[in-house]
């Protein structure tokens, strides 16, 4: 028994040293030299070097000159990530959706699209739905004095389809949206 | 055009296909002809078996097998707990991350208790040692790096080596050997030659597809309207690789693979839904070329297919249906994205949720908390069930406990001795297979009895009437199913949650691997009596849908009064559609009752 344990703890020195140390550095290596700007976070500059955010990563945008992303039941918090986990079945989630839906100008003429209206598992979804990009529009062109069709164009400009022959949906990337609506660059290496 | 419904079959026939040549290299790595050991790779097993102080391969009976895979056990958890123990101290921690214990808790009276509960540690050492994964902390807010790669990710390869190596002993002991191989050899063999190398392929294919890896600390940003964010990241890829491989599912962030770090594409997700289920299907495949039973083994690949696409196709039907709470005119009538990414959608989140739970994995793309009823009825279900795939090795000693039921039903119901891989099965290994079947409805039923009657699981339920319920259940399937998902709403950092499921994740783990150990062991001894006219043959179609027949009849009665209890509760409840909604009186309006007055 005791040389079991012996062996034992022979084994775990081992296995730390192969997987929990080569491997992640070996990953971390070759990671760092074939995709730097990915590996670091896929962050977004500014000229001056300071960071705007990860393009991965929803931020709160809540002025009428920006697109809004969807609502995040941890306010954007890239720190302590999470969904609201709220059961279909619980009035608090449909007080929320009415809310919402109220926030962003919703009616039953002109319904908002349901991904706009729902939080996302992560709270920090950097996409919307095409349909839920167009849905603000409008109020975009509106607040920035534009005409609704140039921000229209910037929309389509900017869907994503990759992914499409694994059935993943067209998408719109809110912060980079937003970015060139400001009339930036992406900033990459 | 709209091309949603092909994800399913990407998710499953990738797999499906991968796992036909990696059952045939595990084979050959895990299990090499004598004249092989030590030559060629096999060369590099030894040299770490020599490091190790075990040059020479013992040949050893099960139960020392079992006592050496319980030792080896045991060091994993204290040194583990030693780690996460010591976290403030240690290095690798560039964000300050203070100890573990450090969380506290809100008391049953609503009381905080900062710092008191050293349970967690406990729990999330005996969650990560028993290969699932149930956390109880938020990866991004509470671990160091140093803990996420040296405590957590380090179990994550070694966990699933050591179901592998007690299959492999089993399948040995099936073989008719009475020395069921050498414990250290198998766990360095399935390290170095499966896990490994797996998880090399699929961390540099996420890193390509923008998994970050790194150890800087959280990137402070200034956001467009001025705003400022701290973008928590670290070395994910290498983390999340081994996280899907290895049957594990601990997130290194709090949502799991929901998170865009983890999972930032259609492609990551396509990466990580295959190596979700490529393990354990290559198991059962290896399980058929060891014994030489290929036709049995597909018999039993087929069974556990079966019934994950006909839980897949029910996530799916359910979650295109509108999420209850979003029906109303102000709202464009859509699938249900509560809970859900966009670059994902509803199709491959229902997807990844049937292989996550019938697969012991236990990652998310998405809350499951937040399913519409019937969706979220399947993962709890496949976790009841625990034989669809799951745990790598583990989750095949499960299917092996059933087949021995099976076999032994179908004997008796014909008037003959029952056999399996032409040895007798008798009253001894009949016994033993009825414990390993049983303990699991057993912890599950009476666990939620005991946390749903009293404050230790009703005041923190997230979600009111019988999805609070269905919390509760979850957690106690998820854990004794050593799966580690959860309906996260559940407020389970607590003292009683923390001790009753890390009992509950041992006795899911430890009796499910040494029980069918000893039926091998006794199996192995018998004398094999060559196949006759009045054998029941185990590799056709009869055999396998008697299998199923017996699989889901135990699962039913085991548990159907809980699951009527919760999701079907649910389902009739408010809001799970506009005609259940607007009917008055509701149908489960007595069962919501019941719950809320045992509350």
């Amino acid at each position: 028994m005791t040389r079991d344990f012996k062996t034992a703890l022979a084994l775990c020195l081992a296995t730390f040293l192969i997987t929990a140390v080569a491997y992640p550095a070996v990953v971390w290596g070759g990671a760092q030299l074939l995709f730097p700007w990915r590996a670091r976070g896929s962050l977004i500059e500014r000229s001056d070097r300071t960071v705007v955010g990860s393009r991965l990563v929803a931020q709160s945008f809540k002025s009428p000159r920006y697109f809004h992303p969807r609502p995040s039941a941890v306010d954007y918090k890239a720190d302590g990530a999470g969904g609201s986990n709220l059961a279909s079945t619980n009035p608090q989630l449909a007080e929320m959706a009415a809310a919402q839906a109220a926030g962003e100008g919703g009616s039953a003429d002109r319904p908002l699209p349901v991904d706009l209206a729902s939080r996302s598992g992560s709270g920090l979804d950097p996409d919307l739905s095409v349909e839920s990009a167009l849905f603000q529009v409008d109020r975009v062109a509106a607040a920035r004095g534009v005409r609704p069709e140039a921000i229209r164009e910037a929309v389509m400009r900017r869907v994503d389809h990759s992914g499409w022959i694994l059935g993943a949906p067209p998408r719109v990337n809110v912060l980079e949206l937003n970015w060139s609506l400001d009339d930036h660059g992406i900033v990459r290496d | 055009m709209d091309l949603t419904w092909i994800h399913p079959i990407w998710a499953v026939g990738l797999p499906v296909a991968l796992a036909i040549p990696l059952g045939l290299w595990m084979t050959r790595v895990l299990d090499p002809p004598p004249e092989r050991e030590g030559r060629g790779l096999d060369a590099l097993a030894t040299l770490v078996t020599r490091a190790i102080g075990r040059g020479h391969p013992t040949p050893m009976t099960w139960l020392e097998y079992g006592r050496a895979m319980l030792a080896f056990n045991l060091a994993l958890f204290v040194i583990t707990f030693a780690i996460l123990w010591a976290q403030p101290r240690l290095p690798l921690n560039p964000d300050q991350k203070g100890s573990l214990a450090g969380l506290g808790y809100k008391d049953p009276a609503g009381v905080q208790h900062d710092g008191a509960d050293t349970a967690v540690i406990f729990n999330t050492v005996c969650s990560f040692v028993t290969n699932t994964n149930l956390q109880h902390y938020s990866g991004e807010q509470h671990l160091s790096y140093f803990s996420q790669l040296g405590a957590v990710m380090w179990l994550q390869f070694v966990t699933p080596a050591c179901g592998l190596a007690v299959m492999l002993a089993v399948i040995r002991g099936l073989r008719g050997q009475r020395d069921v191989g050498d414990f250290w050899r198998d766990m360095v063999r399935s390290v170095l030659f499966v896990m490994l190398p797996l998880a090399l392929v699929t961390a540099f294919s996420l890193a390509a597809t923008s998994v970050p890896m790194t150890f800087a600390g959280s990137a402070p940003a200034t956001t467009l309207e001025g705003g400022s964010q701290a973008i928590a990241r670290g070395p994910v890829a290498a983390f999340v690789a081994i996280k899907q491989l290895g049957t594990n599912g601990g997130g290194f962030f709090g949502p799991n693979s929901a998170h865009p770090f983890e999972n930032p594409t259609p492609w990551s997700n396509l990466i990580e839904v295959v190596a979700l289920t490529l393990v354990p299907m290559a198991s059962v495949l290896m399980f058929g070329r060891m014994l030489r039973e290929r036709r049995h083994a597909r018999v039993l690949f087929g069974v556990m297919l079966t019934m994950l696409l006909i839980g897949a196709g029910i996530v799916i039907a359910a979650e295109l249906r509108p999420n209850g709470a979003m029906i109303r005119p102000e709202i464009a009538s859509g699938p249900n994205m509560e809970g859900k990414e966009v670059r994902f959608g509803p199709v491959a989140t229902a997807t990844w949720s049937a292989a996550t739970s019938a697969t012991s994995n236990g990652s998310v793309n998405g809350m499951l908390d937040s399913l519409n009823p019937m969706g979220g009825l399947v993962p709890m279900a496949l976790m009841m069930i625990n034989v669809d795939f799951s745990g790598v090795g583990s989750g095949f000693l499960n299917m092996l406990m059933f087949v021995i039921a099976a076999v032994f039903i179908a004997g008796l119901m014909v008037g003959r001795t029952p056999e399996y891989l032409g040895r007798k099965i008798e009253a001894k290994e009949v016994k033993l297979a009825m414990v390993a079947i049983l303990i699991h409805p057993l912890v599950i039923t009476c666990g939620t009895a005991l946390f749903a009657a009293t404050t230790w699981g009703s005041s923190t339920t997230a979600n009111p009437g019988a999805h609070g319920f269905s919390e509760i259940l979850y957690e106690f399937t998820s854990s004794a199913a050593n799966n580690g998902s959860g309906f996260e709403g559940l407020s389970d950092n607590n003292p009683a949650w923390n001790i009753a499921t890390g009992v509950v994740l041992l006795l899911g783990r430890f009796p499910s691997l040494l029980l069918p150990l000893a039926i091998a062991g006794s199996l192995a001894v018998k004398k094999p009596t060559p196949p006759s006219l009045g054998t029941l043959p185990t590799d056709n179609f009869t055999f396998g849908m008697t299998l199923m027949g017996v699989v889901l009849l135990v699962g039913a009665l085991s548990f159907m009064p809980a699951v009527v209890m919760g999701p079907v509760a649910d389902a009739l409840g408010k809001g799970a559609s506009p005609a259940a909604a607007s009917a008055q009186p509701r149908v489960s309006q007595p069962l919501v009752q019941v719950l809320k007055d045992a509350h």
